[in-house]
C-alpha cells in the first residue's frame, strides 16, 4: 500500500514545490525530470510489486481522510461557485450547489454508518492505468519543458508554475481515482481531475479558452452530478459505497445494480467525451500542446473509460444500461470518425479520433464481454502510446513550421525528417494492421459480432472504413517527397526529441510485447472478474502472425527504408516539368508552381451534420437507458412502500 | 498441417499464372466484345517480362520500399486465405498492402499520381465495409472466420442465406478489380484515364512487380466468391470454382458495358448496397441462425 499511496501523494507533494519553491527555469527543468524519473520508477515498482497474483484490498480507517477530503470538496465547491458567478457561468455554480451538497449530506447521515471495509485495492486493470500514468503522463510532462519555453515566448505573464502544479496534480488524482474502492473517494479524485483541466484548458486566459474551459467544467460536472445521484442510490439500496461490494451484487442481481451503474457509466460517459460531450474535449485544444496530449492519452478521458471498463460486468445485452452505454460508444465511434474526415487542423483530426476511438471503448465495456473487455484495455493501452506520441510530434511541428494544418505539412518529410518519420509510426500505429490498434479493433469487431446487436456491427464496420481514409490521406501527405525542401529541425529541444523516440520504442515495445501483456495481465484480470473466459479472445496463433508481420515490417524498413540505389528522375508533369519538380511551364512558356490538397469532402461529412446526427442519438439513447433505469427504481421503492 | 502448406505454395505458385492467364482471357473477351481481333492470350506475361527489361529508374528513392510492402502484403494475405487462416486477418493484411501501394505513389508528390491515390483511398473508403461485412456473415453462418472450417463443411452451401451479401460482394469487385464504370484511381481503358493514374510514376520493374501482384490479388478476391459454394463436397468445389469464373468475366462485361462514374456515385452507391443487401443480411442471420 505504501507505494500506492506514495504515488497519489508525491506527484501533489512536486506540484506544491514547483507551484511554490521551483519557479525559475532552471529549478523547474531538474524538479520534473528528477519527479517524472521517481513516479516512472515507482509505478514500475508497483508493476513488480503487484505482477504475481490478484492484486490486493487494503483496509485501514479511513475516516480521517473522509473528512479531509469533505473540507477540500466544500471549499472547491466555493470556489466554483465564484467563478460560476464571476464570469456568469450560472450553469457550473449550480451543478457544484447541488451535487457537492448532496454528497456532504448523504456522507454525513447515511454514509456515515456504512461500514467501508477496502478503501483503497489495486488490481492488474489498475496496475496497467497505473503504468500508463506514470510513464506516458510523466514524459509529456518533460515534454512541456522544452515547449512551453516556445511556447512562452508568445505570451505575455509567466504562469509557467501554476501549469506544472496543475499537471503533476492530475497525475496524483488518476492514480488516486484508478486505486479507490470507496466510491466517495473515487468521485474525489474524479471532482480534482475535472477541475485540473478546467484549469489546463483555461491556461492561457483568452476569451476562448476561457469559454472552453468553462465548458469542460460544466459538462464534466453535469458528469459529477450523475456519479453523486449514483453513490447516493448505491449507498441508499445497497448500503454499500464500495466498488468491488457493488460489482459483486452486479453478479446476483444484475437488473437492480444496472440502476446506480447507468449513472457512474453516465459520469464515465460526460468524462470520456462522448457525443453529445465531445465538445469540451475538442474545445480543449485551445490550451498548449501538452495539454491535449495528457488529457486525451494517459488522463482524463482515460478515467471515463475505465470507469466504463469497470462496470463491464454489469453491463452487456441483458439491460438497458449496457444497451444505452454499448450505444453511445458505437454511435460515437461512427460519427466522430467521419467528423474527422472534413477536419484541416491536425489538432482537431486527433481529437476526433480519440473520441472514436473512446467511443470504441466505451462500446467494449456496454457489450462487457470477457472478449470485449481485452479488446476495450488493449485499446486504452495502445491508444495512451500512439496519442501522446501523435500530440507531442504535431505540437513541435507547430512551433517549427509554424501551422497546424495538414496542408502546411507538404513536404515535411524533408523539412523535418526525424519528426516525420515519428509521425508515420503513430500514424501506422493507430490503424494498420500489425501495430496495435488494429489488433484491439479486431477484437472489437469480433466480440461486436459475438453480442448479436447488429446496429453496433454496422457501427463498427462503417466507422473503420472511414477510419483508413483520413489516417492514410495524411500518412500520403507526410510521405510525399516534394524536391528542394530544406530542413528545419535543427532547434527541437531535446526534452522534445527524447520524448518523441522514448514513444515510438514504446510504441514498438507494445506492439511486439502484446501478447505477452495479454497472457500476464489481461487474462488474469479477465478470469478473476468474469469466472472464466469462454472464449472471445484472439487465438494465439493470430497474435503471433502479428507479432511476426511487424518483425518483418521492422527489418524491411531497417534494410530497405529510402536505400533505393535507382537513378532518380523527373516525375511526369505532361511533358512540362521544369525540372525542379515543383513547377511546370504553363502559356508561354511562364513556370507555374503546383500544389496538391488532399480532400475532405466537405459535402458527405460536414463536422456540423456529423454532430448533430451522433447528439441527437446519443439523447435519444441516454434517455431511454436512464429514463427506464430510474422508472424501475421508482416502481422498485414503490412497490417495497 | 500438410493441407496449409500445400495451400500456400500452391497460391504462390500458381496464382500468378491464373491470373495472368485471366487478364489474357479479359482483353481477348474485351477484343471481341468490341469487334476487335485482340492481343494472344499470353500477352500480359510478355508485357510484364518487357516490363523487367526496361531501364531502372524511379522518381525517389523511397517508392521501391512502398512498392515492396504492396507486394509482399498482397502476396501474404493470399497466402494466409489458401492457407485456410483467419479472414479478418487475410483482410487486415491486405489493407496495408493497399496502404503501401497508395503511399508509394503519393511519395512521389506528382499530381497524376496523388490524383490517383486519392482515388485509390475513397474506393477503400467505399468498399470496405462490405468487405467486412461478408467476412462477418461468413462467420454467422460457418460459425467460424478461417477459411479452412468453412472449407471442410459441415453446413449447407452459403450462397442461399447469404445471397444478399453475394450481391453486395460482386458489386464491390468492380471497385476492387478496378473495373468500369468503378474503375477511379487508374484504368487499362486508354479511353478514360488521366495519364496512368496511381501508376504513373512506376517505371520498369516496378511497375511488373504491380502487375503480378495484381494477379496475386484478383486469384484470392475470386477465391471469396468460391467460398460461398464450398461446402466440403466435390460438388461444392465445382460449382465454386466455375462461378468464380464466371464472376471474373462478368466483371469484365460490366467493364465494357460502362464508362467510368463520378466517384461520389461510386462511394454513396457501395455504401448503400453495403447497408442495403450487407447489413440485412446480417441481421437475418442474426434473426434465422
Amino acid at each position: 500500500m505504501g507505494t500506492i499511496l506514495f504515488l497519489i501523494l508525491f506527484p501533489m507533494v512536486t506540484a506544491f514545490v514547483l507551484l511554490v519553491i521551483a519557479k525559475n527555469d532552471a529549478s523547474r527543468d531538474i524538479v520534473v525530470k528528477l519527479a517524472a524519473a521517481v513516479i516512472a520508477v515507482a509505478a514500475i515498482v508497483v508493476a513488480v510489486q503487484f505482477a504475481a497474483g490478484d492484486g490486493q484490498k487494503f483496509s485501514f480507517d479511513g475516516e480521517i481522510v473522509n473528512y479531509i477530503m469533505m473540507g477540500i470538496e466544500a471549499l472547491l465547491c466555493i470556489y466554483i461557485v465564484i467563478i460560476g458567478i464571476k464570469h456568469k457561468k450560472w450553469l457550473a455554480s449550480l451543478f457544484a450547489i447541488i451535487q457537492t451538497p448532496l454528497v456532504m449530506w448523504f456522507e454525513l447521515t447515511k454514509g456515515h454508518h456504512i461500514e467501508v471495509e477496502h478503501p483503497l485495492y489495486i488490481d492488474k486493470l489498475s496496475v496497467i492505468m497505473i503504468l500508463i500514468i506514470g510513464i506516458i503522463g510523466t514524459l509529456i510532462a518533460v515534454y512541456a519543458i522544452g515547449y512551453m519555453k516556445d511556447f512562452q515566448h508568445h505570451a505575455k505573464d509567466d504562469r509557467r508554475p501554476w501549469f506544472f502544479f496543475v499537471m503533476f496534480l492530475f497525475l496524483g488524482a488518476m492514480v488516486g481515482l484508478v486505486t479507490s474502492n470507496n466510491m466517495i473517494w473515487m468521485y474525489f479524485f474524479w471532482e480534482i481531475t475535472s477541475l485540473s483541466s478546467f484549469w489546463l484548458i483555461g491556461y492561457t486566459k483568452t476569451a476562448e479558452a476561457t469559454n472552453n474551459a468553462f465548458r469542460a467544467l460544466i459538462m464534466n460536472l453535469l458528469g459529477g452530478l450523475g456519479f453523486a445521484i449514483g453513490i447516493v442510490i448505491l449507498g441508499t439500496v445497497f448500503n454499500t459505497v464500495e466498488l468491488d461490494t457493488m460489482l459483486m451484487y452486479g453478479s446476483l442481481y444484475g437488473d437492480l445494480v444496472a440502476i446506480p451503474a447507468v449513472f457512474f457509466a453516465f459520469a464515465g460517459i460526460t468524462k470520456a467525451a462522448q457525443m453529445p460531450f465531445n465538445s469540451w474535449l475538442l474545445g480543449a485544444m485551445v490550451a498548449p500542446t501538452p495539454t491535449s496530449a495528457l488529457l486525451h492519452s494517459s488522463t482524463m478521458v482515460k478515467a471515463g473509460v475505465f470507469m466504463i471498463i469497470k462496470l463491464a460486468p454489469v453491463l452487456g445485452m441483458s439491460n438497458f444500461a449496457g444497451i444505452m452505454v454499448m450505444m453511445v460508444g458505437g454511435i460515437t465511434f461512427l460519427f466522430a470518425s467521419c467528423a474527422a474526415i472534413s477536419q484541416v487542423n491536425a489538432k482537431r483530426v486527433l481529437a476526433y479520433s480519440t473520441i472514436a476511438n473512446l467511443g470504441l471503448i466505451v462500446a467494449c465495456g456496454g457489450v462487457g464481454s470477457p472478449g470485449a473487455v481485452w479488446a476495450g484495455i488493449m485499446l486504452i493501452i495502445f491508444h495512451a502510446i500512439t496519442k501522446s506520441l501523435l500530440f507531442l510530434c504535431v505540437g513541435t511541428a507547430e512551433h517549427h513550421i509554424g501551422s497546424r494544418m495538414i496542408e502546411d505539412m507538404d513536404g515535411l518529410f524533408d523539412r523535418m525528417p526525424r519528426l516525420a518519420k515519428c509521425m508515420l509510426i503513430g500514424i501506422a500505429g493507430m490503424f494498420l494492421a500489425p501495430f496495435g490498434m488494429l489488433v484491439s479493433k479486431w477484437a472489437c469487431m469480433v466480440s461486436f459480432v459475438d453480442s448479436r446487436n447488429v446496429l453496433l456491427v454496422g457501427c463498427i464496420v462503417f466507422g473503420s472504413a472511414v477510419t483508413a481514409f483520413y489516417w492514410l490521406k495524411w500518412m500520403g501527405k507526410l510521405t510525399a517527397v516534394v524536391a528542394g525542401a530544406e530542413s528545419v529541425e535543427h532547434d527541437v529541444h531535446k526534452e522534445e526529441t527524447f520524448v518523441h523516440i522514448s514513444l515510438v520504442i514504446l510504441v514498438i515495445i507494445a506492439c511486439l510485447g502484446f501478447p505477452f501483456v495479454s497472457q500476464t495481465m489481461l487474462v488474469p484480470y479477465l478470469e478473476l472478474t468474469f469466472g472464466g473466459l469462454a472464449g472471445g479472445l484472439l487465438s494465439h496463433g493470430n497474435m503471433i502472425i502479428m507479432v511476426i508481420m511487424l518483425a518483418v515490417i521492422i527489418i524491411m524498413t531497417a534494410m530497405f527504408y529510402g536505400k533505393s540505389n535507382k537513378p532518380i528522375v523527373d516525375i511526369y508533369l505532361a511533358g512540362a516539368n521544369t525540372g525542379d519538380n515543383r513547377h511546370y511551364y504553363g502559356s508561354m512558356q511562364k513556370e507555374v508552381e503546383f500544389s496538391l490538397r488532399n480532400w475532405h469532402m466537405e459535402d458527405h461529412f460536414n463536422e456540423h451534420r456529423m454532430n448533430v446526427i451522433g447528439d441527437v442519438l446519443n439523447i435519444a439513447m441516454m434517455v431511454i437507458g436512464i429514463g427506464i433505469m430510474v422508472a424501475t427504481l421508482v416502481s422498485l421503492l414503490g412497490g417495497v412502500a | 498441417m500438410v493441407k496449409i502448406i500445400i495451400g500456400v505454395i500452391a497460391y504462390l505458385v500458381l496464382a500468378p499464372f491464373v491470373g495472368g492467364l485471366l487478364a489474357g482471357l479479359e482483353r481477348k473477351l474485351s477484343a471481341k466484345m468490341q469487334r476487335r481481333v485482340g492481343p494472344p492470350v499470353l500477352q500480359p506475361f510478355y508485357d510484364v517480362a518487357k516490363l523487367f527489361e526496361k531501364e531502372k529508374m524511379t522518381p525517389t528513392k523511397y517508392q521501391d520500399y512502398y512498392i515492396m510492402g504492396f507486394v509482399l502484403f498482397v502476396v501474404a494475405s493470399g497466402a494466409i486465405f489458401f492457407g485456410g487462416g483467419d479472414m479478418l486477418l487475410v483482410i487486415f493484411a491486405l489493407t496495408i498492402g493497399t496502404a503501401c501501394l497508395i503511399l508509394a505513389s503519393y511519395s512521389s508528390n506528382s499530381p497524376y499520381a496523388e490524383i490517383g491515390a486519392e482515388r485509390e483511398l475513397l474506393a477503400m473508403m467505399a468498399y470496405e465495409p462490405m468487405v467486412l461485412i461478408t467476412v462477418i456473415g461468413f462467420y454467422m453462418y460457418c460459425g467460424s472466420f478461417n477459411v479452412g472450417d468453412i472449407l471442410a463443411g459441415g453446413h449447407k452451401m452459403a450462397i442461399l442465406p447469404m445471397i444478399g451479401i453475394f450481391i453486395g460482394w460482386m458489386f464491390i469487385l468492380t471497385l476492387k478489380f478496378r473495373k468500369s464504370p468503378f474503375d477511379l484511381s487508374m484504368s487499362h481503358h486508354a479511353h478514360q484515364e488521366l495519364v496512368r493514374g496511381m501508376t504513373t510514376e512506376f517505371v520498369g520493374r516496378t511497375m511488373g512487380f504491380v502487375e503480378i501482384s495484381h494477379w496475386y490479388e484478383n486469384v484470392f478476391l475470386l477465391g471469396f466468391v468460391f467460398l460461398f459454394f464450398a461446402n466440403g463436397t466435390p460438388l461444392g468445389w465445382v460449382i465454386g470454382v466455375v462461378v468464380a469464373i464466371i464472376a471474373y468475366f462478368f466483371e469484365v462485361f460490366i467493364d465494357n458495358c460502362f464508362a467510368r462514374m463520378k466517384w461520389q456515385f461510386a462511394f454513396k452507391s457501395s455504401w448503400i448496397v453495403a447497408v442495403v443487401v450487407g447489413m440485412i443480411n446480417i441481421f437475418v442471420l442474426y434473426i434465422c441462425f
